[in-house]
């Protein structure tokens, strides 16, 4: 079939299709955005932003924090997807898997057996919390939910008992110490030399874990046998059940992919930043508004929280400091009163 | 629970003796005499923080029970209450403090956190069951975080100290009796509200929405509108239970409204059981108990073990709490009485 046989539409869609056009329009904004983080700024934009340094490290700090936020709400939201359990001992996890994590280090002398052993038994205690308490309290979302808080009272109390009240940081290997230099103009120095930014490694190598796993996630949800009946089993329990797939099996792998998450995110988390009592309060309230933004359920939805409340919070600390807490606020009531199912959240 | 309270409201017309119920005599001829025997620790650290913590755990009860709301942010309204009064009285902070005058400080307080809790209640209508908690939790823990980093209003960390009850009428409602009193009348006022406001019209509405909001936006209601007003009146009372408490404590701090304190809240009303409005004020006095007890057995570190442990037997065993546990042995104790020489 020649060229000239063709509809003409279909001749025009040839050269540059709608999809074509959007495109190339999202390149020009992306290059348009990208164009003022590697070139040097202007002197206006530096008095604006504080400076140029200071703007790009909040985002950068923003977008590596988004990768810690994501690893922790993953688990939350896939939990709650599926078995409609909102586990508010969700911080708890994270926090345990954090001191089982540095105890497993200090004693090992090893750092990656300390990651493994995080999001191994955090993986094996939410096996449990399902086999013992979950599984019995099963279709009572209200009973569940108390419950979780119950465990969560109990375990804040019993990890003080373990671990005290000091603060603990977990240290990095030495291959993953240092920073790196990024491509990344924060000023010129007077004799015409450009500065970079540095960064620190072990952050972009979080970073990039956790879009690693994300995309492993979203892989093993929508391209593997066990994604498939968890993908059924968030749209209808019941009818998953009644085609023969073993439900609590399910649910047990759930749990303990969501749980070890946690932990994982603890070991990861306690190295960057730090472990102390309280920090399960702060990751259950990142978990909560990352869900709540992002849609519940979806790992896109948490991907895109993650990143919005990461940046807003660093932003925030940046320009607003005291009330940093109040954009991360002002992020979830208008998505709740826009969107009230979350972005990604199908209503 | 309405339905059986119904009857007998309506039967009892003329006898306001059997209307009242001989339980809610008794109860409250002994919560009268209680300071007679007791001493001031027992009258302030037991009675009256009871009293608070009962009636905040009321305002949660209100909107659980009738509303089918669970709210974990009863303790941040409270503590929009209590900051007003620090901020808008005397505070010994050297922070704000405009020393306005009681009777215009407790009011605007009270004001101040049933708009705030209204507002919540707003944001929180949007999404339904079990979504309440989390976004509860979420705003009262970014309003305890707010809190605590701002220094301009609430003087972060360290809050307000020296907050003192008023002097008024001659009285010095600081001193442990008045106090008591003075907490034992706000809370029955509340209680009785809300015993009354259960099958008052719009009572009645709120239950219905609770167990069908479709069939009620069907037939014409305002669905969230009679929510958000539920909201609001669960404001007053935690509101005024906030003034009692900062009274109480003589300070607030963010601490005070911390995720902690919020889900104690939570606790007290599941313990002592949300069926009924008496519920939460047992659950009060069971958890301050407990927690001025507990300590000589299990000393001060672990005590929190304990309130969870009981906490998650409550949940497990009796979903009602301890109301659901009474209701359950109360036909064993009548058919006792009802065989011979039993």
């Amino acid at each position: 079939m020649s060229l000239a046989d063709q509809p003409k539409s279909a001749i025009e869609s040839n050269g540059l299709s709608r999809r074509q056009g959007f495109l190339l329009l999202w390149l020009l904004v992306a290059a348009l955005v990208a164009l003022p983080i590697f070139a040097p700024w202007p002197a206006w934009l530096n008095a604006v932003l504080i400076s140029k340094k200071a703007f790009v490290s909040a985002i950068m700090n923003g977008i590596t924090l988004a990768g810690l936020y994501f690893l922790v709400a993953s688990g939350f939201t896939l939990v709650f997807g599926l078995m409609r359990n909102v586990n508010l001992a969700h911080g708890s996890l994270y926090l345990l898997g954090a001191y089982i994590g540095y105890s497993v280090t200090q004693w090992t002398g090893y750092w990656l057996v300390g990651v493994a052993a995080g999001f191994l038994a955090l993986a094996l205690i939410g096996i449990l919390m399902q086999v013992i308490v979950f599984r019995r309290l099963e279709g009572d979302d209200l009973r569940q939910t108390l419950v979780t808080i119950g465990i969560s009272i109990v375990a804040a109390d019993l990890m003080l008992a373990v671990w005290g009240g000091q603060t603990y940081q977990l240290a990095t290997p030495e291959w993953l110490d240092g920073a790196v230099t990024l491509p990344i103009i924060t000023a010129t120095r007077s004799n015409g030399a450009a500065v970079f930014l540095t960064f620190p490694l072990y952050r972009l190598v979080v970073l990039a874990g956790a879009i690693v796993i994300g995309v492993a996630l979203w892989l093993m949800l929508n391209r593997t046998r066990v994604g498939m009946m968890i993908r059924a089993g968030v749209d209808d329990r019941a009818m998953l059940s009644a085609s023969g797939v073993n439900v609590h099996m399910v649910f047990a792998i759930v749990f303990a992919i969501g749980a070890g998450l946690a932990g994982f995110a603890g070991v990861v988390g306690g190295s960057a930043l730090s472990i102390a009592p309280g920090e399960d309060v702060r990751y259950l309230l990142a978990s909560l508004v990352v869900v709540i933004v992002g849609g519940m359920g979806s790992i896109p939805g948490a991907a895109i929280g993650a990143l919005l409340i990461g940046l807003a919070e660093q932003i925030g600390l940046v320009y607003f400091p005291t009330y940093g807490v109040v954009l991360t606020f002002v992020i979830m009531v208008v998505t709740l009163a826009i969107r009230p199912q979350g972005i990604m959240g199908r209503g | 629970m309405a339905t059986t309270d119904l009857p007998a409201a309506s039967a009892a017309k003329g006898n306001w003796f059997e209307r009242i119920g001989a339980g809610h005599f008794l109860l409250a001829v002994a919560l009268l005499v209680y300071p007679a025997v007791a001493s001031d620790f027992f009258l302030t650290q037991i009675g009256g923080y009871s009293l608070v913590l009962g009636m905040l755990a009321l305002s949660l009860m209100m909107l659980a029970g009738y509303g089918g709301m669970v709210s974990l942010a009863q303790i941040t309204v409270a503590g929009v209450a209590g900051y007003a009064v620090a901020i808008f009285g005397e505070n010994g902070a050297n922070v704000l403090g405009f020393g306005w005058p009681w009777w215009i400080v407790v009011p605007w307080a009270v004001l101040l956190a049933s708009i705030a809790s209204a507002l919540i209640g707003w944001i929180a209508v949007r999404t339904q069951g079990i979504y309440t908690i989390m976004i509860t939790l979420a705003i009262a823990t970014a309003i305890f975080y707010f809190a605590q980093q701002n220094y301009a209003i609430f003087n972060g960390f360290s809050g307000f100290a020296g907050v003192r009850a008023p002097q008024f009428w001659g009285v010095d409602w600081r001193a442990p009796l008045p106090f008591y009193y003075l907490c034992l009348g706000i809370a029955v006022l509340a209680y009785v509200a809300v015993l009354y406001g259960a099958r008052s019209t719009f009572g009645l509405t709120l239950q219905a929405v609770r167990d069908n909001p479709r069939r009620m936006r069907a037939i014409g209601y305002d669905v969230t509108a009679h929510k958000v007003f539920a909201w609001f009146i669960a404001g007053i009372v935690a509101g005024l239970a906030g003034v009692l408490m900062v009274w109480f404590n003589g300070r607030i701090s963010p601490g005070t409204i911390g995720v902690g304190a919020a889900i104690n809240i939570l606790i007290i009303a599941v313990i002592g059981g949300m069926r009924h409005p008496i519920g939460p004020f047992i659950g009060a006095v069971v958890v301050v108990l407990m927690q001025t007890f507990a300590i000589d057995i299990v000393g001060a570190q672990r005590f929190n073990t304990l309130i969870g442990l009981v906490f998650l037997a409550i949940v497990f065993f009796s979903p009602d709490g301890i109301l659901g546990l009474w209701e359950r042995i109360k036909p064993h104790l009548a058919q006792e009485g009802l065989r011979p020489g039993g």
